[in-house]
């Protein structure tokens, strides 16, 4: 920087990297809740891509001699039905559960930001259009539609769940669309305008950016919609098929044998809720630090 | 109760939900078109006749422009005739008029559960706030919205029904014809539906109490000397039931949906079932019906919520 180039009112404050990951922690320290919802998905993350090195048997190996065991020093959470270690088809189920929820939210991402920046940007009769349909939307049940399309495309996870991210969108574009209502006509808009900027570039460079903090609180809690929604799918025979392992299947077999060992239905249920956990309160404190009247982040 | 103004916002609002209703048909018939291939092949399934073809060819009227199938379909359906399953051939509206009664009680009682627990857990959490008891009343809050509920009817299932043997594992009985094993065939699975919902009020009430108990309004009353459980009662939950209208609206909506996954569990010949065992089979007349019976019930409850908001607050326009 030249002694001249003095800096602007016009320019951002520049936020350097390592500004931003220092908040970051810092406010992972001040926010236990955060910190402790984060570091387990986190954890969740690295062993579903690990799966294969981290598990120590194979999840469909069947040991018929063995079944129904309980926990021991080689099965530390013991075998099921079929003698298979439970651990890891608990370990193998945690790619599909988070390929499920990442799948659903991005569909709804995809399809609710730009349908919801439309609709506030242009207002008039676009924007009563796409209400009307975010209405319709909104009255789909999203596991009821899930089902619906299952049973239209065939049993599949992935489309049940590119269904259920359908319907979350309107959730998405109703709040971009109320939050590009409020800033299409601040100043910083019209003088960007006035520079002759494109709708395209007022968009994605002056209204999209003031979106992303709420998106990013509903995204967290969709997450755990989604999860829930895989595993239901799952659980009742129309998601992820045996005997790959998913949370929701393994649940569908411990209710066959519930009677005869009903612990069998503890641990994927377990992992379940604590996803679910997790996602929520890692949305809620988000939404708490992201909050502008409580600024913290 | 409901003057001229009322009538008028009626109106207004079926004028608003007819494009709504309309557009939700498009969708539920358009389900159709996502099936893959010849439709007609598809759905016959494996060695199915020629004569089976035709017959479901012509049920859809499948060699017709896609508009006139729909238009067709449509106006059966606001007849109430809803076609007829592929594998039973019996009506689908038979069908879910046999369905619909069980799926509506265990709902029922999840909203009256939720309504009963969750209601003094909110206020209580509400009239001390960041207590001990607002705390836990909201850790609870977190479980309940988290927990998987066909989990939660599995322990339920586990500890009431086969341990305990307090009530029956699977199935229903029709109301009218014995009430009470009726209820006992529900209460289980209403009470696993009923988790969500007991949270979700608590919470939705405590937030909406606290920001009216913070209020300058309520400062004034306590300053003159009003007693606070006075002030609860009677300012706090007038101005909150307004809110709460449309909570329970919304919620009613999504134990509609979250009751299909319970049924599987208790085996309650539900909606659920139908809709699973359509998609699993292939019925897609019943998948068809079921979809549009759930957003009919839907949007019926969004137009009755709007109503009551516009009964208990005339200032509504």
């Amino acid at each position: 920087m030249t002694p001249n180039d003095k800096p602007s009112v016009l320019d951002a404050p520049p936020v350097a990297a390592p500004q931003r990951l220092a908040r970051l922690l810092r406010w992972l320290r001040s926010d236990l809740a955060a910190a402790a919802s984060l570091g387990l998905l986190l954890a969740l993350a690295v062993l579903a891509i690990g799966a294969r090195w981290i598990a120590p048997f194979s999840p469909i190996e069947q040991d018929l001699v063995n079944t129904l065991a309980d926990a021991s020093a080689a099965h530390w959470l013991g075998t099921d039905d079929l003698g298979r270690d439970v651990l890891s088809r608990l370990i193998h189920g945690a790619p599909a559960s988070l390929y499920a929820s990442v799948l659903a939210v991005s569909v709804a991402l995809l399809l609710g930001v730009p349908v919801g920046l439309v609709a506030g940007f242009l207002g008039g009769w676009v924007d009563d259009l796409i209400s009307r349909g975010i209405d319709t939307l909104l009255s789909f049940p999203a596991i009821v539609l899930a089902i619906a399309v299952t049973g239209a495309l065939g049993i599949g996870l992935t489309n049940g769940m590119i269904a259920v991210g359908i319907v979350f969108a309107p959730q998405l574009a109703r709040l971009v669309r109320a939050r590009t209502l409020v800033v299409r006509h601040e100043l910083y808009v019209d003088a960007a305008r006035c520079f002759g900027a494109s709708t395209g570039r007022l968009l994605w460079r002056h209204v999209l950016p003031n979106t992303v903090q709420p998106v990013i609180v509903q995204v967290t809690l969709l997450l755990a919609g989604a999860l829930l929604a895989e595993a239901s799918l799952s659980f009742l025979g129309l998601g992820i098929q045996p005997p790959q392992p998913s949370w929701g299947g393994m649940l569908a077999r411990a209710y066959q044998n519930m009677e005869l060992a009903p612990s069998q239905m503890l641990a994927p249920g377990l992992a379940i809720l604590f996803t679910a956990l997790a996602f929520n309160a890692l949305g809620e404190a988000l939404r708490v630090a992201l909050d502008p009247t409580m600024r913290r982040l | 109760m409901i003057g001229r103004g009322g009538i008028r916002f009626l109106l207004r609002r079926l004028a608003q939900a007819l494009p709504v209703l309309v557009f939700a048909t498009f969708v539920v018939f358009s389900l159709l078109k996502l099936v893959p291939g010849d439709i007609a092949v598809t759905l016959a399934g494996e060695n199915a006749t020629d004569e089976r073809i035709a017959e479901i060819r012509a049920l859809y009227g499948l060699d017709r422009a896609f508009l006139l199938q729909y238009g067709d379909w449509l106006w059966k359906a606001v007849h109430g005739d809803l076609s007829k399953s592929l594998l039973s051939g019996e009506p689908v509206m038979t069908s879910i008029v046999r369905c619909l009664p069980n799926t509506l009680l265990i709902v029922s009682i999840a909203l009256s559960v939720a309504l009963v627990v969750g209601v003094p857990l909110g206020m209580l959490a509400a009239s001390r706030p960041r207590s001990w008891i607002d705390s836990g009343v909201m850790s609870f809050a977190s479980l309940g919205v988290a927990v998987p509920n066909f989990w939660l009817a599995m322990l339920l299932v586990s500890l009431f029904a086969l341990q305990l043997n307090w009530f029956p594992a699977t199935g229903s009985s029709p109301f009218l014809a014995d009430p009470v094993l009726s209820l006992r065939h529900a209460l289980l699975p209403g009470l696993a539906l009923a988790a969500g919902g007991v949270a979700e009020i608590a919470r939705q009430l405590r937030s909406s109490l606290m920001e009216i108990l913070s209020s300058q309004a309520v400062r004034t009353l306590h300053a003159v000397g009003m007693h606070p459980a006075r002030i609860l009662w009677q300012h706090g939950l007038k101005n909150v039931a307004l809110n709460m209208i449309t909570v329970v609206a919304l919620l009613a909506n999504r134990l509609l949906a979250a009751t299909v996954v319970v049924e599987a569990v208790f085996a309650v010949p539900g909606m659920g079932n139908l809709i699973v065992n359509g998609a699993i089979l292939r019925d897609f007349p019943i998948v068809q019906g079921v979809v549009f019976a759930m957003v009919l019930i839907v949007i019926s409850l969004n137009l009755l919520a709007d109503m009551l908001y516009r009964v208990a607050d005339p200032r509504v326009t």
